[in-house]
């Protein structure tokens, strides 16, 4: 079975000639189905760059990146914009709803640009609701929910259209404690359900439910490990 | 993505800031509605225009005093100036020497305030002239009859008059057999004209009517005239017929070259020609007002839309990141733009449509149905296009820009 994702010689450089700038200086990463990882590194290590990368939202300087077997270093943006919707599920830090819009809606929203039809997309829908514990709030526009709850609507945005990956970029960045450990109890129900999982943080309590933990530095990968917590 | 799914989310997208959809409608509103109504008053003044001059009717020709243009007065009593008297209309009725004309009646204008009791009226024409006057200037009798020749030559205090005058110096009551005073001079009305209906800038209703030998008598003393009016035989013959008038009255007034003549003729074809012409002139410069500011409310769709697409750009990267096409995102604001300008189109069709209702500087519109279509379409199209630049920087922004943007 082939890796979920394939980054070889990836480099993102900003700028050009003497003040350029590397955020990923040759980063070579495999990740394979049903994996549950964490990206850590200080502010600047790249690794937002990295999931960028990952999530078909950046294009690279040079290097090649092969998502599901699939080169996407080649792609044009409409091809791109297919590979996002049915291969990626993103979860932001800012939870990134669509304003004005109900939690249903907004979870359809990805399906709907896919095509897929309404009847079969609302119970979609509504099941991913329910998987995140939220159907009695399926009527809400975003800002009628606390931000523990947004966070879940984003969750259930990203699982329903069934991706191989789910991104997740800080993802408690913006969550009380509470919030984030019912947030990271779902992650573990997601995997633990098959389901391959990156996360990129930069708090250790998040890290440490990995199964395997990445660390980055000035656009390099410096350890990449096996949770150590959970190996003993 | 269907089309309505797209259309829904524009739909959602105008609803956001409500005031901000409304200003922009209206000004496409007020674009749309300016050029449906400026046209129609355009079109209405030169209808109207055209409605007095028919009924002038069609043969007949206007000899009057001077050299220069319409009335200049001065001219006519100038030295060198014969005035028109009775006597050149009477030289015009002459069988051998001007077989094309039909008739021809003297004309003297006056003013005078006429008094009915407590009720007053100043006829804007009062004119004292010839039986033959109401065949050539196309005046019919509603009521009573004309006057006769025999009231000419004795000189009787009768007159015919408009219905505006009849309402204005007797309200419901018949005129006919009344007895009004213009003037300080009792004129017995034996009849009442046709409504005429307005000619833009003169009611044609405002009209008295008596033998010119009446008027001289009594009001204006024998002064030049203002007019003779001719009536050619034919529509045909009207060339003919001024020529002959020409041949006559040089005769008359010893006129040695065309330069020198000292009256003017005026007939149907040359004031409807230079009328027509004005007129489109006119027509043409109020649809370029009126296109101008339909211009300026396509402007402000682009720059609402601009605003729009910046204040939205982190939903556009949204929108993006989780797999929304180019395709969709273009459409999703080209459709908002195309929203904006359909209803406010349509809205500007609406008013223009009631706002011709109303008379305008004492015009009646005419709406021309090609100017709405034209006004719809044109408004429509500038949704696409004033719609289009701001919704394809929204579709080209980058997911990774779009969702930093703060």
């Amino acid at each position: 079975m082939q890796p979920v994702i394939d980054v070889r010689g990836a480099v993102k450089r900003y700028g050009q000639g003497e003040s350029s700038i590397f955020a990923l200086d040759g980063v070579d990463l495999v990740i394979e189905a049903g994996e549950y990882v964490a990206i850590m590194g200080p502010s600047g290590s790249g690794k937002s760059t990295l999931m960028n990368i990952m999530g078909a939202l950046d294009n690279m300087t040079a290097g090649e990146y092969f998502l599901d077997g699939i080169e996407i270093s080649s792609m044009d943006e409409n091809a791109l914009s297919v590979v996002r919707g049915r291969k990626i599920g993103f979860i932001f830090q800012s939870f990134n709803l669509i304003p004005r819009t109900t939690a249903l809606a907004n979870v359809e929203l990805p399906m709907a640009y896919q095509g897929i039809k309404a009847a079969e997309r609302k119970m979609r829908a509504l099941k991913a609701l329910d998987v995140v514990g939220l159907s009695d709030r399926v009527n809400h526009e975003p800002t009628e929910l606390s931000g523990g709850q947004q966070q879940r609507v984003a969750v259930a945005r990203a699982l329903a259209t069934r991706p191989s990956l789910l991104l997740a970029d800080e993802p408690t960045g913006a969550l009380d404690s509470k919030s984030t450990s019912d947030l990271l109890d779902l992650f573990d129900q997601i995997n633990a359900a098959g389901r391959t999982v990156v996360v990129i943080t930069h708090e250790m309590d998040v890290a440490q439910r990995a199964k395997r933990i990445i660390r980055m530095r000035d656009g390099k990968i410096i350890s990449d490990s096996l949770n150590a917590e959970l190996a003993r | 993505m269907n089309f309505l799914e797209i259309l829904r989310f524009a739909f959602r997208g105008l609803t956001i800031n409500r005031l901000r959809t409304f200003l922009t409608t209206l000004g496409i509103m007020i674009g749309v509605s300016s050029v449906i109504i400026l046209t129609a008053v355009g079109n209405g003044s030169s209808k109207a225009v055209q409605s007095s001059l028919d009924r002038l009717g069609t043969n007949s020709i206007q000899v009057r005093s001077g050299s220069g243009g319409f009335g200049l007065r001065a001219r006519a009593v100038s030295n060198n100036t014969k005035p028109l008297t009775v006597d050149d209309a009477v030289a015009l009725i002459n069988p051998t020497q001007a077989p094309d004309i039909k008739s021809a009646a003297p004309v003297m204008n006056a003013n005078a305030t006429c008094v009915n009791g407590t009720s007053t009226s100043t006829p804007a024409t009062f004119s004292g002239t010839w039986p033959t006057y109401f065949e050539a200037s196309n005046t019919a009798i509603a009521k009573g009859v004309y006057f006769s020749n025999d009231d000419v030559t004795q000189g009787r205090r009768v007159a015919v008059i408009g219905n505006t005058t009849a309402t204005e110096l007797f309200g419901t009551d018949n005129p006919i057999g009344q007895t009004v005073r213009c003037g300080g001079i009792p004129f017995t009305i034996i009849g009442t004209t046709e409504v005429k209906g307005s000619s833009g800038f003169q009611d044609g209703d405002s009209l008295f009517l008596a033998p010119i030998t009446a008027v001289q008598n009594s009001l204006t003393g024998y002064q030049p005239l203002s007019t003779i009016i001719v009536e050619a035989k034919s529509a045909k013959t009207t060339d003919a017929a001024q020529t002959e008038i020409q041949t006559i009255l040089d005769a008359r007034h010893k006129v040695k070259s065309s330069a020198s003549r000292d009256y003017r003729l005026f007939n149907q074809a040359t004031l409807l020609a230079t009328s027509s012409s004005s007129s489109k002139v006119f027509t043409v410069l109020l649809a370029a007002v009126a296109g101008i500011s339909l211009l300026v409310g396509g402007i402000g769709i682009t720059n609402i839309m601009l605003v729009t697409v910046i204040e939205r750009t982190r939903e556009i990267g949204i929108r993006k990141a989780i797999g929304a096409p180019k395709r969709a995102i273009l459409s999703q604001f080209l459709i908002e733009a195309t929203i904006l300008s359909l209803v406010g189109g349509a809205l500007g069709v609406l008013g223009g449509l009631v706002g011709s209702h109303f008379t305008i500087v004492g015009v009646k519109p005419v709406i021309m149905p090609s100017s709405i279509f034209l006004a719809f379409g044109v408004s429509v199209l500038i949704g696409l296009f004033f719609g289009g630049y701001p919704a394809s920087r929204a579709a080209s922004l980058r997911p990774i820009e779009a969702l930093r943007y703060e």
